[in-house]
């Protein structure tokens, strides 16, 4: 279980993430929802341990993420960023094994090459294994480092799966297909934090969503009970109508055209 | 490719490499002779004849001189590879990040005082001063690209590239400076300097380099797994539950050991750290665990190599070294940043 309790987060004078506590327990999907500027890269940053809260505490199974020895939280929780630039031609293999990195000294036993490859069979990335990292498309890439992320945690019961905006920027498939398995983790008993932009996205796979806004939790529940015309408002400052699909009884946002007054210039004052 | 087979056949060609090294130059040993003497050195055909003179010129003039091009390009070879790790970039090179212009900086300063105001000194201890000098001038160089880029309590390689950029225009101007001022004798010793050989190579030399570049030989290549995971960008890498900062520290220490080393003997001797690495990577892919120990391997074979046409192109003088590798790595360092550069820059 992923416990966050009255977390707060300063840099200088600059309160990035304010009191928010929240639970999320093994089997489910927690997406965060904000927008640009709302802390949730900061709180991201803090359950994946590389910044500690200025005030509250986090504990993962019960034991303060800062309790954990590097190596042991490595064994635990696992990031998918958004961007990795690579610059060294590895294969995509190589980086794959990476993520077995804490698992092996210097070589990789038996079974974390049966990690691997069971790992690449699910996310369908196996043909992909000897190719240059850097020859893949940005999908690719992005689906490689995503087996990596599950090599790491796979052999590890209850692991904390972090996924920092992990479909930004691909096509609908690759959506779909990340989020699913994303699901499929949490049925397996990880647990899933994620943060989207997509609030449809949201509505479909979340079990729960929590809105920030300047770095304080708004509304925290379910995407039915959340959902509406009103926190989109709050959270987005974008007005929306909130439908529900009639085939999967998830929640439909579609935001309404934002319009701009068209200032009148006035043309005399660009003559000379 | 077996990582056995790999350095079995690396060993092989540096140590043929080395042979035909010691049997060129003014005169002439051949190479079954000198594998001979090598052999009795090792306390093998104890009993068979060699050629007395051949031993001698051996002993005291070559051998050092294939030793230390062995000892200096496997520690600009595999220093090399270890920067760019860090870095994240093959592009990267010790001279980067300032070892090489303080190095020179101060060795340049030696030479010039040497030559004006310690002409009493001995050879040796003028050599010792210009070695320990050249040490210093590494690390401080080093020292104060570390201090400037550290950030938040962590060294940033962004700053850190940035900060070599200045130490390097700010020891290249200083070391300007010292050669303009220079007299002729100071600035022709300079100059020979600043081009880099491996002409003054003694049994003394090598005993003071040994430690310098064994130390890095043998820690440099347990950071290898580290290393492969800060090409997933520093963050990862922590997160992985890799000693990131420790790797980066020790990583600055024993290059700046090896390259400091290697520029107090034998001057500046520029694109070996780039090109080795580039080579090994080409022919043996990009994991360090191969890289590392491949590039000190590599970059003692290319080293001698070089060493042999610096010698041989222009006989009876010699070419510095410097010359030659730059003529050789240009246009492949060219070639790489034309071939890749969407994917190196970015």
């Amino acid at each position: 279980m992923l416990t966050v309790e009255n977390v707060t987060y300063k840099t200088g004078k600059h309160t990035l993430v304010k009191d928010v506590s929240f639970m999320v327990h093994p089997g489910e999907i927690m997406v965060i929802l904000g927008a640009n500027g709302a802390g949730k890269s900061s709180l991201m940053r803090l359950l994946s341990a590389e910044k500690t809260p200025t005030s509250g505490s986090i504990s993962l199974s019960g034991k303060t993420l800062n309790s954990y020895a590097a190596k042991e939280l490595a064994l635990k929780r696992a990031i998918l960023n958004q961007q990795n630039i690579i610059n060294l031609d590895f294969s995509a293999m190589e980086i794959v094994q990476m993520g077995r990195y804490p698992h092996y000294r210097n070589q990789p036993t038996a079974h974390d090459l049966d990690i691997i490859s069971e790992v690449m069979t699910i996310t369908g990335t196996t043909h992909l294994a000897e190719r240059s990292f850097l020859s893949l498309s940005g999908g690719e890439q992005q689906r490689v480092h995503l087996t990596r992320v599950l090599a790491q945690i796979w052999d590890t019961p209850e692991a904390l799966l972090l996924l920092d905006e992990p479909v930004s920027g691909m096509d609908i498939l690759y959506q779909q297909q990340t989020l699913s398995l994303a699901a499929m983790l949490a049925k397996k008993g990880f647990i899933v934090v994620a943060i989207l932009h997509d609030i449809n996205l949201a509505a479909q796979y979340a079990d729960n969503i929590m809105m920030l806004k300047n770095g304080r939790k708004w509304y925290h529940g379910t995407p039915a009970e959340i959902l509406n015309s009103k926190s989109i408002y709050d959270v987005f400052e974008t007005e929306a109508d909130v439908f529900t699909n009639p085939n999967t009884l998830k929640q439909l946002i579609m935001p309404k055209v934002v319009t701009h007054e068209v200032p009148e210039y006035n043309l005399k004052s660009f003559t000379l | 490719m077996k990582n056995g087979l790999i350095y079995t056949i690396l060993g092989l060609a540096v140590f043929f490499t080395a042979a035909l090294s010691l049997s060129m130059g003014a005169m002439k040993i051949p190479v079954q002779d000198v594998l001979l003497i090598l052999a009795k050195k090792v306390w093998l055909f104890k009993n068979t004849p060699v050629d007395e003179q051949f031993d001698t010129v051996l002993t005291i003039v070559r051998m050092p001189r294939v030793i230390m091009g062995l000892l200096v390009g496997a520690a600009l070879g595999i220093s090399g590879a270890a920067i760019q790790g860090i870095f994240r970039n093959p592009l990267a090179e010790p001279g980067l990040i300032g070892i090489s212009s303080g190095a020179s900086l101060f060795a340049v300063l030696i030479i010039a005082a040497e030559t004006a105001l310690l002409a009493g000194l001995s050879n040796l201890l003028g050599y010792y001063l210009l070695a320990f000098g050249s040490f210093a001038g590494a690390g401080i160089a080093t020292l104060v690209v570390y201090q400037i880029s550290r950030n938040d309590g962590r060294p940033n390689v962004a700053t850190m590239l940035l900060a070599g950029i200045a130490v390097n225009a700010l020891a290249g101007a200083l070391t300007g400076l010292v050669t303009y001022m220079a007299n002729d004798q100071q600035l022709r010793n300079i100059t020979f300097w600043l081009l880099g050989s491996l002409g003054g190579a003694t049994w003394q030399i090598i005993l003071c380099l040994v430690p310098f570049v064994i130390i890095p030989l043998l820690l440099l290549p347990t950071m290898a797994k580290t290393l492969n995971a800060f090409a997933l960008g520093e963050t990862q890498a922590q997160q992985l539950g890799l000693p990131v900062g420790r790797v980066k520290r020790w990583v600055v220490i024993l290059s700046t050991m090896a390259v400091g080393a290697s520029v107090a003997v034998s001057g500046i001797i520029s694109f070996v750290g780039l090109l080795v690495p580039h080579m090994v990577r080409l022919i043996f892919g990009v994991d360090n665990r191969r890289v590392l120990p491949a590039s000190a391997l590599m970059g003692a074979l290319i080293l001698t190599l070089a060493d042999m046409i610096a010698r041989k192109i222009v006989a009876p003088v010699e070419l510095p070294i410097g010359v030659i590798t730059a003529l050789l790595g240009t246009p492949v360092f060219l070639y790489i940043l034309i071939k890749d550069k969407k994917k190196i820059t970015r």
